[in-house]
């Protein structure tokens, strides 16, 4: 038997597919095992297919495999959809009492569990799909008692009733298995002592906003942004902040903006139909030096593409978006806890260097949930830099001879002082006209000037003073060399522990600015850019940048890299070059 | 706070370049009186403007403020509001800026009712473009966009408002000085948000809504015996589209700023030097 296990649960959207599985997940988590989920789902509420796949080990996962060891199938069309990554060995577990005629492929071991009726027993219907986990608790050989701290956990508030009677139908389930099918399946899952924390990147970011201090947040719901914002809400007041569900966003990032101005750590998150929307307001952020923290969630585009799928195609937006020259910071985290990370790292530049921030996540790891060390978010490393805010008494020094104090001061770094409005002899107006040092419009031609390089100095400064190293995994040393960005670190450094060649992997959170790559890419024979877009927007990036030509590895099918076929890429791409060479 | 400010302390050393003779001039004296008259001072009022002739008021005044992007000042006043209340929160713009382009935020922001003053600057026209009909123009008023008339019949900013559930609803005149820094007064001391609809002509590309105009048209709600707090009369006057009126034509004492049902209490601007204390648990909620 495999190290990892692979289990999902698919139905009509509606059938509680999400929730079940979380409870799985969570059960797995709790025992100290390690858990990745993925989701399939279409972009409706009710009807069309949806799954919910968790994978899971006692070894640290990062990625996701086509195989499929449990299937919890409620429709026929769970099986259709998931045939290909059934093996011979598979056990699928449906209701045979239901309506359809459940057609089981024969290599695979079918479990036909009266789930409805069971359900009944323990007390309704509604707890089909927990009767389908006690199955299933049976047939990985998995303690049922996780399961019944994750029921505990999931139904604690509503009553211990509910939680009595969940527990029941988990073991009516179990023990429907255990006097049916006199079969060992061959799994035992271990649990170890390790207590993981389970949770997808939408989370992450706004727990990172919550720790970096955000306090206001004004958002429009879009999949697969959403989350932050009810991530957010009802936690944000605990810190006197407040979430506002604006009415586009246009509103949402001009409130976010407003707010900001007024003197909060603010921030809004979208997808890419919602950045097109932003876009104005990004240069006004920019050039009135407004710090403003913004998460993309991307999703296939281009116009609403495929709401539910993954793809990571807005980079050149995040970079070029907006007419005119704006500068401004695109961090990109590579994993779920980076989003974590990187959305305290964005507000901390985004103030000391009042500029847009954006942090470039996907709805890869939006949906995704994964296991965690709580060390992983460690609270005591947080740090908090507002930059240059000056006060009542020191305000004196940054006023002009007449007194009036200078917003936009044309300093060396490129970094003005900041007064919150309310601050004593401070009051000041920014603008998206372009600006004397006090505010004013101005079209003075040495001024413009001015502006324009002081404003382009604070990224010259930040590229001098902030760390923009990269992530590398793999031999240093190897001539292989593999490059990506965001969401692909998982399932590459996967792919690394069996790959046949050697390669130096380079993960890379910063698109700008960004590392300088040209020695990793001189010194290799070969490169490759593993990204989930069509064009290679990285690898044009990376092409600019070192003036050497890149292999490209792409996908934009809407489905995320897996570790299976990227260690086959991967090796295809570098075994061509060796051919090419003998 | 600083003590007890005049209202040339909000005026700016820059010198407006509104045309002579526009009705801008006006709404902002009115502006800045009522700021002075209701005890603020330019170190604790923001002001934000969109664009227009109209939004350069930011420009012209003295005060905290941010000059944005076209129709989109209310969303940066509320989030102004909300992250500090202690601020006394001033929107600006025209009735392009606010009807046009900005009408949906006017809708939201109308019935989200945070506490801040919008003053629309309502000329008829596209003054800053040079000459385009506005959406308060009338049906047959011919502009370089519509030789034959707008075709379209115009937008009626109190009756939006209305329809919105606006807990203040007023409307002025830029010429009138005493009647408009009065209204704006009012408008300022209103718990939510207060829409004050002025009518400030431009000279230059409004030949027919012009001050005779207004002088002529204008009834005072004072000489009418008018009570803004009873909703069925207001709502008659509101509707009444054959006449325009100068005065608060509604008003809804029970109102409450957003800001204080949302239960904001505090300006947003300090936060811990670190992460706040007890944050561990926002990651034990995930095990
Ligand atoms: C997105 C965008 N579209 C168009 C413009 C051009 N524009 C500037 S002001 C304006 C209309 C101004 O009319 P109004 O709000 O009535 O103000 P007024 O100049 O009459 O005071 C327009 C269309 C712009 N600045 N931004
Ligand atoms: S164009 Fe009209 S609105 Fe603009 S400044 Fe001149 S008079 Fe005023």
């Amino acid at each position: 038997m495999p190290e990892d296990l692979n289990w999902a649960i698919g139905g009509e959207a509606g059938d509680g597919i999400d929730s079940t599985g979380k409870i799985f997940a969570q059960a797995l988590s709790r025992a100290g095992r390690h858990v990745f989920t993925s989701k399939d789902f279409a972009s409706r509420i009710r009807g069309g297919y949806t799954a919910y796949k968790i994978r899971t080990s006692v070894d640290e996962l990062n990625s996701v495999v086509d195989r499929l060891d449990i299937l919890v199938a409620l429709t026929q069309r769970t099986i259709d959809e998931n045939l290909d990554e059934l093996h011979e060995d598979s056990v699928v577990i449906y209701d045979g009492e239901r309506s359809w005629d459940a057609e089981v492929p024969d290599e695979q071991i079918e479990l036909d569990v009266p789930l409805k009726s069971l359900a009944e027993d323990a007390g309704g219907a509604i707890m089909q799909n927990v009767v389908a986990l006690g199955a299933a608790c049976e047939v990985a050989g998995f303690p049922i008692e996780h399961l019944d701290s994750a029921l505990e956990k999931r139904f604690g508030d509503k009553g211990q009733k509910l939680v009595d009677n969940n527990q029941e139908a988990a073991r009516k389930g179990r023990d429907y298995v255990r006097e049916n099918y006199d079969h060992d399946f061959g799994y035992d899952l271990d649990t170890t002592d390790e207590d993981y924390v389970l949770l997808n990147g939408d989370e992450a970011i706004g727990m990172g906003a919550l720790v970096a201090g955000c306090r206001f947040y004004a958002g429009y719901p879009i999949t697969p942004a959403t989350n932050v914002m009810e991530y957010l809400t009802g936690r944000i007041d605990r810190y006197g902040g407040t979430v506002v569900q604006a009415e586009d966003e246009l509103s949402a990032i001009n409130m976010a903006l407003g707010a900001a101005r007024a003197g909060a750590r603010s921030m809004t998150a979208t997808s890419g139909p919602g950045i097109d929307l932003m876009t104005e307001t990004f240069g006004l952020i920019a050039t009135s030096e407004t710090p403003l923290v913004i998460a993309d969630v991307m999703r296939s585009g281009p116009s609403t593409g495929m709401p539910t799928k993954q793809e990571q195609g807005d980079l050149n937006m995040t970079l070029y978006g907006g007419h005119g020259e704006i500068p401004r910071f695109v961090l990109a985290p590579t994993t779920i806890a980076e989003c974590f990370h990187k959305t305290i790292e964005a507000f901390n530049l985004a103030e000391k260097y009042q500029t847009p921030v954006y942090v470039v996540s996907d709805l890869a790891m939006a949906v995704t949930e994964q296991t965690f060390s709580p060390t992983e978010f460690d609270m005591d490393a947080v740090e908090i830099d507002r930059g240059k805010v000056v006060d009542e008494e020191n305000i004196d020094q940054y006023l002009d001879e007449q007194g009036r104090f200078q917003p936009h001061y044309d300093a060396a770094d490129g970094v003005s002082p900041r007064a919150f409005p309310g601050t004593e002899q401070g009051a000041h107006m920014t603008t998206g006209l372009e600006h004397d040092e006090l505010g004013r419009r101005t079209e003075d031609t040495d001024e413009r000037v001015q502006q324009v390089d002081k404003r382009n100095r604070k990224v010259e400064t930040a590229q001098r003073e902030e760390d923009w190293s990269p992530r590398e995994f793999g031999n240093a040393e190897a001539e292989n060399l593999v490059l990506s960005w965001g969401s692909n670190e998982g399932a590459i450094r996967e792919a690394m522990q069996d790959l046949e060649v050697d390669v130096r992997f380079i993960s890379v959170p910063y698109m700008f600015p960004r590392p300088d790559l040209t020695e990793a890419v001189e010194n290799a024979e070969k490169t490759v850019v593993v990204e989930c877009n069509a064009t290679g927007q990285f690898a044009d990036l990376v092409e600019r940048d070192t003036l050497t030509r890149v292999e490209r590895i792409n996908k934009y099918n809407g489905v995320r890299f897996n570790a299976d076929e990227l260690r086959e890429r991967i090796t295809e791409t570098f075994a061509a070059e060796s051919e090419a060479k003998a | 706070m600083s003590s007890q400010a005049h209202f040339t302390d909000f005026k700016s050393d820059k010198r407006p370049t509104w045309c002579p003779g526009c009705g801008d001039f006006g709404t902002m004296n009115g502006m800045m009186k009522a700021l002075a008259n209701t005890g603020n001072t330019p170190d604790d009022t923001f002001i934000c403007a969109g664009i227009g002739c109209s939004g350069k008021i930011g420009t012209y005044m003295h005060s905290y403020a941010l000059h944005g992007v076209h129709g989109r000042a209310l969303p940066v006043g509320t989030g102004v509001k909300l992250a500090n209340p202690e601020l006394e929160v001033m929107v600006a713009g025209g009735d392009g800026d606010g009807y046009s382009i900005g009408a949906g935020h006017f809708i939201h922001a109308v019935r989200r009712n945070v506490d801040m003053t919008y003053v629309v600057m309502d000329n008829r026209i596209y003054g800053l473009t040079k000459g385009q009909f506005s959406p308060t123009s009338r049906e047959d008023f011919e502009t370089s966009t519509s030789p034959e008339g707008t075709k379209q019949s115009p937008v009626h900013p109190l009756a939006l408002a209305m329809a919105a559930g606006g807990t203040f609803i007023a409307q002025s005149f830029s010429s009138d000085a005493m009647r408009h820094t009065e209204i704006i007064e009012q408008a300022i001391e209103h718990d939510g948000f207060a829409l004050v609809n002025t009518y400030s002509p431009c000279v230059t590309f409004n030949d027919v809504d012009t001050y005779d105009y207004f002088r002529d048209s204008l009834v005072d709600l004072d000489e009418e015996d008018h009570d803004p707090t009873d909703y069925d009369q207001a709502r008659r006057k509101i509707m009444d589209f054959d006449n325009i009126y100068q005065g608060v034509l509604y008003r809804d004492d029970d109102s409450v700023g957003y800001e204080k049902r949302l239960g904001i209490e505090e300006p947003m601007n300090e936060i811990p030097d670190g992460a706040p204390e007890g944050a561990m648990d926002l990651v034990r909620e995930f095990y």
